[in-house]
C-alpha cells in the first residue's frame, strides 16, 4: 500500500534512527492512551461493573441496543432497496433517447446531490406536514436517504451501463431485441454485476448516514444509546453514559468494517469472474464515501 | 415579505456560522490530513500504523458518532468544549481521514522516478516529500480534494443536531412558520449552501487548470 521508493533500504545508521523514531512514536501513543485511561479511571469510568451492564441481560441493555441496531438495519435495508430501484430508474432515465427526460432527470440528480442530506431529511420531516403530508421519523429518514443515495447510485449505474462493451448492445439490437429488452436483458445485468462492489461500498455510506436519524429523534442505534443514557441517568446518575456511547460506536465500526471487507471480497470475485474480468476496479469517490451529500463538480466525474 | 425582513439577521447569522465552521474545519482537515498522509508513507512503522488506524476508524464511523464523542464524550475526560469549537473539531477530524486518503493517492500517482531521483540527490525522506513529491501530489489531487472539501461543507449541517445555529438548524427553529414561509426558509437554506459550494467548485476547476502538470 505504501510507496517504498520514497526512502532507501535503511543502512545501519538509518536503522538506528528508525528504531529511535519507533521508540519515540510508541512512547507518544502510549502516553496519550495512558493519559486518557488515567483520566477515565480517575472518573471511575473503567470500573468493571460499569461495563458489565452492557452484557448483562437482566439490565435490558443488550436487548435495547439490539432493538435499536435492528431499527438501524431496517432503515439501511429499506433505504438501500428503494434507493437501488430509484437509482436504476434515474440512470435509465438519464440515458433516455428522449431529450426532455434526460434533462429533467439530470436536474433531479444534480439537485439531490447538491443539497445536504440533513436538509433533505429536515424538509421531509418539518416542511411536508405543512402541506398535509405527515411522515413518521422513520419514513422521513428513509426518504432523505433514498433521494440522496438514488442520485449517487444513478451516476454509478450510468457509468456501469456505459462501460458495457458497445458490441453487446449492437448484437442485442441485431438479434431484433427492443430497446427495453436490450436494457433489461443485456445491459443492466452486466452493469449491476460489475457495480456490485461499489453497491456494497455505498451501503456502508448509507449505514453511516442512518445515524442522522438521531437528529430527528428516530430511535436508531445512537438515539437508542442516548435513550438508555437518559433512563439510567434518571435512576443512578450518569454512571453508564460513556460506556453506552462507546458500545454504539463499536457496533457501527464493526458492521462497517465487515461490509467494507465484503466489498473487497466482491471486488476480488468480480475480477476473477471471466464475465467481468476485463473491467477496471471501481471505487466510490472520496466525497461520496464521506456521506451526508457528495461533491458538485460535474467536470470531475 | 414581513417574514423575510424579520428573519434576515437570523439567516445571515446562520450563513456566517456555516461559512466559519466550513473554513475552520477545512483548514484543520487539510493540515491534519496532509500530516497523516506523510505519516502513512513514512519509513517509521508505528507512524504508519497509527495513521492507518486513524483513517480506518474515522472512515467507518458516522460523523454523528464523532460529534457525539467530542461533545458528550470529551467531558468524561475533564475536557469541556463549546458547541461551535466542538463542531469544528468533529468535522475537521472526520474530514482529515478523507483528505489523507486523497493526498496519499496523489503521492502514489507521482511517478517513482521522481522520488528515486530525489533520493539519488541525497535528499532525506522529509526533504524529498516536502520539495519533490508533495508539490506534485497536490496538483494531481486538486479535484478529489476539492470534492472532499465541498462534501465537508454539506457535512457541517450535522452540527445543527448539536446546538450549533447553522443554516440547517433554521428549519427546525422556524418550524412554526406557515407552509409558504417555511418553504422560503428551505429555499434560503439550499441557496445558502450553494453560495458556498458552487463558487468553491468553480474555484477548484480554475485551480486545477492553473496547476495541472502537462505530461
Amino acid at each position: 500500500m505504501t510507496t517504498p521508493v520514497l526512502f532507501d533500504v535503511p543502512g545501519p545508521k538509518a536503522r538506528r534512527r528508525i528504531r529511535i523514531g519507533t521508540a519515540v512514536g510508541v512512547l507518544v501513543v502510549v502516553a496519550i492512551a495512558a493519559l486518557v485511561l488515567v483520566r477515565l479511571a480517575g472518573n471511575g469510568q473503567l470500573e468493571p461493573q460499569r461495563w458489565a451492564v452492557l452484557f448483562d441481560p437482566a439490565s435490558q441493555v443488550p436487548q435495547a441496543l439490539g432493538q435499536a441496531l435492528l431499527r438501524t438495519l431496517q432503515v439501511a435495508i429499506v433505504g438501500m432497496v428503494l434507493a437501488t430501484v430509484l437509482g436504476l430508474l434515474l440512470a435509465v432515465g438519464r440515458l433516455s433517447e428522449h431529450r426532455w427526460v434526460g434533462v429533467v432527470v439530470t436536474t433531479l440528480i444534480e439537485f439531490f446531490r447538491a443539497v445536504p442530506l440533513l436538509v433533505l431529511i429536515f424538509a421531509l420531516y418539518f416542511l411536508l406536514p405543512k402541506f398535509g403530508i405527515r411522515l413518521s421519523a422513520f419514513w422521513a429518514l428513509v426518504g432523505g436517504l433514498v433521494l440522496y443515495n438514488a442520485a449517487v447510485l444513478a451516476e454509478i449505474f450510468r457509468a456501469g451501463i456505459l462501460s458495457v462493451d458497445r458490441g453487446q448492445r449492437e448484437a442485442a439490437y441485431g438479434l431484433g431485441m427492443r430497446k427495453t429488452q436490450v436494457m433489461t436483458l443485456v445491459l443492466l445485468p452486466q452493469a449491476v454485476r460489475r457495480m456490485l462492489p461499489v453497491l456494497i461500498a455505498q451501503l456502508v455510506v448509507l449505514l453511516k448516514d442512518t445515524s442522522l436519524g438521531f437528529i430527528i429523534s428516530f430511535p436508531e442505534l445512537l438515539r437508542g444509546a442516548r435513550g438508555l443514557v437518559e433512563f439510567f441517568t434518571l435512576q443512578f446518575g450518569n454512571q453508564y453514559t460513556f460506556q453506552l456511547y462507546v458500545a454504539a460506536a463499536v457496533i457501527y465500526i464493526a458492521i462497517n468494517l465487515v461490509l467494507s471487507w465484503l466489498a473487497r471480497y466482491a471486488e476480488g470475485r468480480t475480477r476473477r469472474n471471466a464475465k467481468t474480468a476485463a473491467t477496471t476496479p471501481t471505487e466510490l469517490p472520496a466525497d461520496v464515501q464521506m456521506g451526508g451529500g457528495g461533491g458538485v463538480i460535474p467536470a470531475a466525474r | 415579505m414581513d417574514f423575510v425582513r424579520e428573519n434576515s439577521d437570523l439567516f445571515l447569522d446562520a450563513f456566517l456560522t456555516t461559512l466559519g465552521l466550513s473554513l475552520l474545519a477545512g483548514l484543520l482537515a487539510l493540515v491534519l490530513g496532509t500530516l497523516l498522509a506523510a505519516m502513512r508513507v513514512s519509513p517509521i512503522p508505528p507512524l504508519r500504523g497509527l495513521a492507518t488506524f486513524y483513517v480506518e476508524t474515522f472512515r467507518n464511523t458516522p460523523l454523528t458518532v464523532v460529534f457525539f464523542f467530542i461533545i458528550f464524550g470529551l467531558p468524561q475526560i475533564d475536557f469541556v468544549i463549546g458547541f461551535f469549537p466542538g463542531a469544528v473539531l468533529s468535522v475537521g477530524l472526520y474530514t482529515a481521514a478523507f483528505v489523507c486518503e486523497a493526498v496519499r493517492s496523489g503521492v502514489n500517482a507521482v511517478s517513482g522516478g521522481q522520488a528515486e531521483a530525489a533520493r539519488a540527490l541525497g535528499l532525506t525522506f522529509g526533504q524529498s516529500l516536502r520539495e519533490v513529491v508533495l508539490p506534485q501530489a497536490f496538483r494531481t489531487v486538486v479535484p478529489p480534494l476539492g470534492n472532499v472539501l465541498i462534501a465537508m461543507v454539506k457535512n457541517t449541517s450535522i452540527a445543527a443536531g448539536f446546538s450549533v445555529s447553522d443554516l440547517s438548524s433554521l428549519l427546525p427553529r422556524l418550524v412554526n412558520a406557515d407552509a409558504g414561509d417555511l418553504t422560503l426558509v428551505l429555499v434560503g437554506v439550499v441557496v445558502g449552501y450553494m453560495v458556498i459550494t458552487l463558487p468553491s467548485a468553480l474555484a477548484i476547476n480554475q485551480i486545477e487548470r492553473r496547476v495541472a502538470i502537462l505530461r
